[in-house]
């Protein structure tokens, strides 16, 4: 049985259910929380940290956080706009993303929250660090350069027998995201897409398509990122 | 009260930029009204004549002349705008960020698949040449900086808006379909 | 190889869940896990290669390249740095002729550094094949290369032990233990079986109010009061375990160390009572690999009490069965935090989880898990043995017993300490002998960095809490230089990764501090700093990555003259440099920079 309580988002009342993620229980209430790690259905990774919310006063990932009652949750807050806008900025410098270039351009999460945050420029100065660009499997390119480690391939796209094909590799600074290269030689069709479009940057690409989609056409052109959920609150 | 006075350049940068500012189309003959150009690849003129109001810069800075042609617009211009990708994060030339200059040079002079033709195995180093830096620089890490509007190019309602804001000095709201990385 | 590394894959069961163990045996075997091995381990226990690199990348004791035939491994913490490691690491080079992440190329020695290895009492320290030899100077590494050309084992490069279990035939090592001052709890009278036979003739929740009674809080440096956690879990159903916290790698703490040398059976028997409390029948010892020197010692001292009838099978005849197995990591500060250790000892990647779950509903191979650190379990030996009124009798009002300091940096007596809780810094610096003292750094770099006129503040939970890391500072040192970059290098390389602020926060930060110390930073970047170490601090996940910021915003609040005077107040200054900038090229098609100045 599933219990119903009640809560508060920016001093709004609702009710939902008990043990919901937060992120999904506001989406169903027309509020956005911005996510880049989070897929439904998926074990929450809790890492990119972007859907930081305040609950009853303490930061919380919205992600990786149930629901329970009286839950005093602040998401639209200055304070918290301003730690996503940093953490989007923070991905810009931290990989390379050079977004003229990209496939995924107008189709990215991480970018489209640039916009809806209007990022003119990071706070933080640029990394630049050198990154490698794997494409040696036969159906994807892996542009490390705009990993955003989110963990999204490494939780959903399994072989047969539950083998990973993506994994960390390295710890901090040196993180990195791996393909492997047995598996990938006989990775199928589906996985590949799979695999492509659950990554939110243009880090994960199948080989031989792209911009298919023209300028004007595509996901972010002229709608902000998080309209859709917003939109059911009009 | 006279016009405000308006300088521009482009380092490195594809110029890209400077056609974004002229697809404001009719818009062109209001902005004449509104400033005068000074130093600029648009009216051609080729040294600062005066002191200036707003300098608009296009692209990085990937070698020594960049820096000295930044550096003098900082000094001749009261506000900088770092126009488009390059300007605000190097840009596409930027991709060469991380990997050494040996590497790039050696891949653009030497081992490329179009440079069958220097059997001498030739790298430029007149003195004349300005010299590469070790990386692609965004304006804001060699002067201060102070906006920026972004996109590849920055669209050029964008361009409008804001030089129209500065010059009038009215509120700049700017639209979501405005702000745009590529 | 093919064998081998079978038959060490086999002899885990071909377990995934015990990849850390297998790792280890294959690093040690062949002084790297080479590709082929990582195949072979993968392809013995049904898993992905990408997935035996993921855990084999994280520990930095696991290399891919076969290391020297002596690994020396060099401490690189800050109170390391502070004894003369630079000297050290200078000779090191110079008598090797290769530079640190190098090996020579007869394949002899190999040099790398490492994050704090719990001898900051005893600086400059290394491990060199698992082994630890302190108090470095040029001569010693003088001698000891020669050592090593001449192909001499490690153990006979010396022939002086510590005092205590260090001179042990199972230990036999140099490590001093440096008590300076026991108290009555972990470093008191202690016999071994007493306690867990009163234990054993209680029922297991009179024995968990007697901890909660007596106020234990968690030794680690959180401070969870004890027997609240032991309830917690105890009211879970079904299988059970009991982990014990030995990564200490909080740079300048050791105290565990020297409880894991003199205390080992009391260790075991505070593990045993837990199991009993919360009704778990396998405990597990988590050990950082830098303590690996003590783990023939360790064994032993586990053998000896399942012939005591102290584990194992029907335990003093009260029917309770209860095993401990020592889990070892490998190289990672972050398997510090409680639930990247159960991460790591499930043979993965030490990344901590999210909450909830908490690991007492959901630890160690998904069941409910109570993890203490040494010292709480050794606490709990004697509360049970003494009474919780004993116990709660010492210290302050909220923090009840004794703590074990680890001391070192600028002071006479660097050591081992028991106090009282409610000690104040002042009393600590008159009894350690330090003079002229410019800052303590309590609680190590994730902790506070305490300026003089603070000096009158408690050592408790309440006030200045520690894990019992106390880094003295003198004056003479360059703080933001000696002490606050070196700890930001250090969670720079510590951080997993796997959270965004606490991996690039760290990198942004340390880059701003090198900055600071390099005198190109402003004004404005402080407050920068400043603005950015709460973002971390709000956001990450773990502790570590809460805490990371520390060396930056206590420093900050507590000595800004000191980031002011290296910073100047203008509103606009860029550290590019010209010359710098255009050496590369000028260099590659050969010609002079001709560099025009203003």
């Amino acid at each position: 049985m599933s219990e119903i309580v009640k809560f508060t988002i920016d001093g709004k009342e609702y009710e939902g259910v008990k043990g919901q993620l937060l992120v999904e229980v506001a989406a169903e209430k027309g509020i956005y929380i911005p996510v880049l790690c989070h897929w439904k259905g998926v074990k929450p990774a809790g890492s990119c940290r972007i859907c930081s919310v305040k609950v009853n006063g303490r930061f919380m990932a919205g992600c990786t956080t149930p629901l329970e009652a009286d839950m005093k949750i602040e998401n639209d807050t200055p304070e918290i706009l301003d730690i996503r806008k940093a953490i989007v900025e923070m991905l810009f410098v931290e990989g390379n993303h050079f977004c003229p270039s990209c496939e995924k351009s107008g189709n990215c999460d991480l970018q489209a929250l640039g916009y809806r945050y209007q990022m003119m420029v990071p706070r933080f100065p640029y990394e630049f660090e050198r990154r490698d660009i794997d494409a040696s499997s036969p159906k994807l390119i892996i542009e490390k350069n705009r990993c955003i480690f989110c963990k999204r391939c490494v939780r959903m796209i399994k072989d047969e027998q539950g083998k990973s094909y993506f994994a960390f590799k390295g710890r901090g600074k040196h993180l990195q995201i791996s393909l492997d290269k047995k598996l990938a030689v006989t990775m199928s069709e589906e996985n590949a897409h799979k695999a492509m479009d659950a990554c939110p940057v243009g880090c994960i690409l199948r080989k031989e398509v792209g911009f298919a989609v023209p300028i004007g056409k595509r996901k972010y052109d002229h709608v902000s990122i998080g309209t859709d959920i917003e939109k059911l609150n009009k | 009260m006279s016009k405000p006075i308006v300088a521009t350049a482009s380092l490195a940068g594809c110029f890209g930029c400077h056609m974004s500012l002229l697809d404001i189309d009719e818009r062109i003959l209001k902005l004449i009204e509104l400033v005068e150009f000074n130093k600029s690849p648009i009216d051609d003129i080729k040294t600062f004549t005066k002191q200036c109001d707003i300098g608009i810069i296009e692209g990085g800075c990937c070698n020594s002349e960049n820096i000295e042609v930044l550096k003098l617009f900082r000094k001749n211009c009261k506000i900088l705008i770092s126009l488009g990708e390059c300007a605000i994060m190097g840009g596409l030339p930027a991709m060469r960020n991380g990997i050494p200059v040996k590497e790039c040079l050696d891949e653009a002079y030497l081992n490329g698949p179009t440079v069958g033709e220097n059997k001498e195995h030739i790298m430029p180093n007149d003195d004349e040449l300005p010299m590469i830096l070790d990386k692609v620089y965004p304006l804001h890490e060699i002067v201060k900086i102070d906006y920026y509007l972004p996109g590849c190019a920055p669209r050029a309602d964008l361009i409008w808006a804001a030089v129209a804001a500065l010059v009038t000095g009215d509120t700049l709201n700017i639209p979501y379909e405005l702000v745009k990385f590529d | 190889m093919r064998e081998k590394v079978i038959s060490i894959v086999q002899s885990y069961g071909k377990n995934s869940g015990r990849l850390m163990d297998i790792l280890l045996s294959v690093q040690s075997e062949f002084g790297c896990v080479s590709e082929e091995a990582v195949s072979l381990i993968a392809s013995e226990l049904g898993i992905s290669e990408v997935d035996v690199n993921q855990t084999k990348t994280f520990y930095h004791f696991f290399t891919t390249n076969r290391v020297g035939k002596y690994a020396i491994y060099m401490n690189n913490s800050v109170v390391s740095e502070m004894m003369g490691m630079a000297e050290v690491v200078d000779e090191l080079e110079k008598q090797t002729g290769v530079k640190f992440g190098q090996t020579t190329p007869d394949g002899l020695v190999s040099l790398h550094f490492t994050a704090c290895i719990g001898m900051s009492d005893q600086e400059p320290a290394a491990l060199i094949n698992s082994v630890v030899f302190t108090q470095l100077n040029r001569d010693k590494v003088r001698k000891l290369i020669s050592d090593m050309r001449e192909g001499k084992p490690v153990e006979s490069m010396f022939s002086e032990y510590g005092d205590g279990v260090n001179a042990n035939p199972l230990v036999k090592s140099m490590v001093k233990n440096n008590i300076r001052k026991a108290g009555p709890v972990t470093l008191g009278e202690y016999a071994v079986g007493t306690s867990l036979g009163k234990a054993l003739g209680m029922d297991p929740n009179a024995v968990i109010d007697e901890v909660k009674n007596s106020g234990l809080r968690g030794r680690g440096g959180a401070g969870f009061p004890t027997g609240l956690k032991w309830m917690f879990c105890s009211k879970e159903a079904g299988e059970k375990y009991v982990m014990c916290n030995a990564d200490e790698g909080e740079p300048g703490t050791f105290k565990d160390r020297v409880l894991l040398t003199e205390r080992a059976n009391m260790l075991f028997e505070g593990m045993t009572i837990a199991g009993w409390a919360i009704g778990a029948k396998e405990g597990v010892l988590y050990l950082r690999f830098e303590y690996k020197y003590l783990k023939a010692y360790l064994e032993s001292v586990l053998a000896d009490m399942r012939t005591k009838n102290l584990l194992g099978n029907n335990i003093l005849g009260k029917g309770f069965n209860y095993d401990i197995r020592i889990q070892f990591g490998a190289g990672a500060y972050v398997c510090g935090e409680e639930s990247a250790l159960i991460e790591s000892s499930e043979g993965k990647r030490g990344e901590p989880r999210n909450r909830p779950p908490f690991p007492v509903q959901k630890g160690y191979n998904a069941k409910p898990t109570v993890i203490n650190n040494v010292e709480t379990f050794c606490s709990v030996v004697k509360i049970v043995e003494q009474g919780s009124a004993w116990y709660k009798a010492m210290g302050t009002e909220e923090s009840a017993g004794t703590k074990l300091l680890s001391i070192s940096g600028d002071c006479e007596k660097p050591g081992v300490y028991e106090i009282a809780w409610g000690m104040t810094l002042n009393e600590m610096l008159a009894m350690v002998g330090a003079t002229d003292v410019q800052a303590v750094q309590v609680a190590g770099p994730s902790g506070s960095c305490i300026p003089p006129s603070q000096f009158g503040r408690k050592i408790a939970i309440e006030d200045l809490a520690t894990g019992g890391s106390m880094i003295v500072i003198g004056k003479k040192r360059d703080l933001l230089k000696d002490v606050v970059m070196n700890f930001m290098r250090f969670f720079e390389d510590e951080s997993c990764g796997s959270c965004v602020t606490c991996r690039s926060f760290n990198m942004i930060l340390t880059k701003q501090i090198e900055k600071v110390v390099a005198g190109t930073a402003i004004r404005t970047d402080i407050d920068n700093m400043k603005a950015w170490s709460q973002i971390i601090r709000k956001t990450s996940r773990c502790g570590l990555g809460q805490t990371s910021s520390n060396p930056i915003t206590t420093t900050i609040e507590n000595f800004r003259e000191l980031y002011e005077a290296r910073t100047k107040d203008v509103a606009y200054q860029s550290d590019f440099d010209m010359n710098k900038a255009v050496a590369d090229s000028c260099k590659v098609v050969g010609r002079v920079p001709n560099v025009h100045h203003e």
